[in-house]
């Protein structure tokens, strides 16, 4: 009952920033490492592995404000990753479409971009997929669940396609416990 | 010959970051390339009286600040100092001062981006395309 009131008293908290403040450090990191990193694939990587990190973590404060429980199958996983992830630290929900045969690939297709407003990318940087930071979140969190899934952006409006879509492919079920080492 | 207008961005450097011509007549091109070097020299010279007067007032719109034979130079000096002059023939102060406006925030949002560096020369072909509309909107309609 303590448990549950603490959460409750913490969802009523919230401390808005502005979204502004937001995209423009997410503008300056990315920024960064393209001038640090010599090619768009090695920055892709790298948004990749912050993401991991953020994930990892991030998911123990989704579940501790949202009280899902366990996701029964992959379809569950998508819905809770949409409807109350996406939701919930970013303000959309992505629609989920494109299933493969056996359930266990989907696709976010992504309306609204938060992390990229305002973002025009330059000429030479066709291969940057500037929102990658996303694919490690992903990977992250549901590895912390132990689902190892992989995390990919597929179409990027920044670059030019008609949508932002992020596909996502089940792995395997991790029964082990998590390895102590992270990226 | 009325209802030309030439746009000129320029930054802290008195370098031009954007610049773009409207005009309503069909000018033949070789008297715009004369225009052209003119224009460049007119609204270069212009930015002395544009420093002068952005002293005098607390608005961004300076409106006139200077005027060379039939040419008449409206400036107009953001919060960042980036200061967008305009060379026209007519006098059309309302709708110079919408075009300031809408050009800001275009501006603005040109330099949200993390990818542009400020005072460098806006290359966004959505940015001169968005400034050609206004340009039609409010100077050229």
């Amino acid at each position: 009952l303590i448990s549950t009131m603490a959460r409750q008293a913490r969802a009523t908290e919230s401390r808005k920033i502005s979204s502004e403040l937001f995209t423009l450090t997410y503008g300056a990191l990315v920024n960064q490492l393209v001038k640090d990193y010599e090619s768009d694939v090695e920055v892709n990587k790298q948004l990749d592995k912050m993401g991991y990190n953020i994930g990892v973590r991030l998911i123990e404060d989704l579940l501790a404000r949202s009280n899902v429980g366990r996701c029964h199958d992959f379809r569950e996983t998508a819905e809770v990753i949409s409807k109350i992830g996406f939701k919930t630290y970013l303000g959309v929900t992505p629609t989920i479409a494109n299933w493969s045969g056996g359930y266990d690939e989907f696709s976010l297709i992504l309306d609204h971009n938060p992390l990229a407003e305002f973002v025009e990318i330059p000429d030479d940087h066709k291969k940057l997929f500037y929102s990658n930071i996303l694919s490690g979140v992903l990977r992250g969190a549901l590895e912390m669940v132990h689902q190892e899934v992989e995390v990919k952006f597929i179409q990027d409006t920044l670059r030019g396609d008609d949508t932002t879509e992020i596909r996502l492919k089940f792995i395997r079920k991790l029964e082990d416990a998590i390895p102590a080492g992270e990226e | 010959m009325s209802g030309n207008y030439f746009f000129v961005i320029v930054g802290h450097n008195d370098n031009p970051v954007f610049r773009i011509e409207f005009s309503k007549s069909g000018e033949s091109s070789t008297r715009r390339e004369d225009h052209r070097h003119l224009n460049e020299f007119v609204a270069h010279a212009a930015l002395d009286h544009v420093d002068e007067t952005m002293w005098t007032t607390t608005a961004m719109n300076l409106r006139i600040v200077d005027k060379f034979n039939e040419w008449f130079v409206s400036a107009f000096v953001t919060a960042s100092r980036m200061r967008y002059v305009i060379l026209h023939d007519v006098k059309n102060e309302d709708g110079i001062k919408n075009f300031f406006q809408d050009v800001y925030e275009l501006y603005i949002k040109a330099s949200m981006n993390p990818f542009y560096r400020v005072n460098t020369q806006i290359e966004s072909p959505m940015f001169k395309r968005k400034v050609l509309t206004l340009g039609k909107k409010h100077l050229l309609g």
